[in-house]
């Protein structure tokens, strides 16, 4: 798209990353959005953030902490302002990867910078962090066996072997985001993408990550019983 | 028991039209004919009320007002799985909508600001470091 090449949308200086954008799904994030994006912006010149229709100023935040804004004019949920974000990332000239990243602040930014030098150094197209690679994720046993149950889940429908699901934090090569559609707009897109990820048959591999439960991720998170509504959304469409 | 034969075939078609894909035309179509057929169903009930019970009778149910009941049961189930199919479509179009009117915004978003860049760089006033 011509309107994005190169020039406007983003300040570009020497010491951030420039062939990379962040791609940010935004739902009432008041209290942490501003620090997450502030943080990402010290090393990518690119951050998307894509505004959910929130209804506590998130996305003025994230736009002052230098993020471009996206809004949805109402609330569809995390897999579609996924989708809107890798549709609008994929299309900015000169963008080599797209990371996907929670809003929450629950990944840490050395993570994915490790990630990216993976994906770079072996010629990943599709990098997935993953929370069980090592032992410095502590997450509760209810949550460990949701999260094992989901793993086990896209496994079965993806036919890869992941030791993590769900897991908001993946390097997409900008040549894998072109093959990915989610069509699942609530929290089922984390096994869709995976699926149509696998599809593309292009290099893929994992890399141990940090998730960082603090107090404010644990009050919000999600709910255990979110995992019956993603159970549902992937049985019934 | 024909009763038995008849609910059981009437959830199996429930079954197959929940994964079946919705086909516009035809789907109205039978929507509207099943729509005609229940009206005059209804008539001939309030008319002849014994043709509902001999009817009951003759496919094993013992009453005409358990017929009935159990045809709305099935009717019910219906309605909830086309209302389902159609609730899921609805949300695709309204999902495609608003990425749509998302996308088109940040363009003119976009538009703006690399011609106010341009404009910028035109007037020598400030070397804009991006073009």
């Amino acid at each position: 798209m011509d309107v994005m090449s190169s020039a406007a949308p983003f300040r570009q200086d020497g010491s951030t990353i420039g062939d990379v954008c962040i791609v940010v799904p935004l739902y009432n994030e008041a209290p942490v959005i501003g620090g997450v994006i502030a943080q990402l912006r010290k090393h990518f010149a690119h951050v998307v953030c894509v505004d959910d229709g929130s209804h506590d100023g998130s996305g003025a935040i994230a736009a002052r902490a230098g993020a471009r804004v996206l809004r949805h004019p109402v609330n569809l949920g995390q897999g579609a302002a996924l989708q809107t974000g890798i549709s609008y990332a994929r299309d900015i000239s000169g963008i080599a990867y797209l990371v996907t990243f929670d809003a929450d602040g629950q990944h840490r930014i050395e993570d994915v910078l490790g990630m990216l030098e993976l994906a770079r150094a072996s010629d990943l197209a599709i990098v997935f962090g993953s929370r069980f690679l090592d032992n410095r994720t502590k997450a509760g046993w209810a949550k460990r066996i949701v999260l094992k149950t989901a793993v086990w889940v896209t496994n079965k429908t993806t036919g890869l072997r992941l030791s993590d699901a769900h897991n908001g934090l993946r390097v997409i090569r900008a040549d894998a985001a072109r093959k990915v559609n989610l069509v699942q707009d609530r929290m089922a897109h984390a096994t869709e993408i995976v699926l149509q990820l696998s599809r593309t048959r292009l290099p893929w591999g994992e890399y141990p990550v940090e998730v960082l439960y603090t107090e404010y991720s644990r009050a919000k998170g999600q709910s255990l019983w979110n995992s019956i509504n993603i159970l549902v959304d992937l049985l019934i469409r | 028991m024909l009763i038995k034969i008849i609910l059981v075939v009437g959830i199996i078609i429930i079954g197959v039209l929940l994964a079946r894909p919705a086909s516009g035309d035809r789907h109205l179509a039978l929507r509207r004919l099943f729509m005609v057929f229940l009206v005059a169903v209804a008539i001939v009930a309030v008319l002849l009320p014994n043709w509902l019970t001999s009817l009951a009778h003759l496919i094993g149910v013992g009453r005409g007002t358990d017929l009935l009941l159990y045809v709305l049961v099935i009717a019910f189930l219906v309605f909830v799985s086309t209302t389902y199919r159609r609730n899921v479509l609805l949300d695709r179009k309204i999902t495609l909508l608003t990425r749509a009117v998302t996308l088109a915004e940040a363009r003119a978003e976009d538009a703006e600001r690399s011609a106010l860049g341009a404009e910028q760089e035109s007037d020598g006033s400030e070397p804009s470091g991006g073009a």
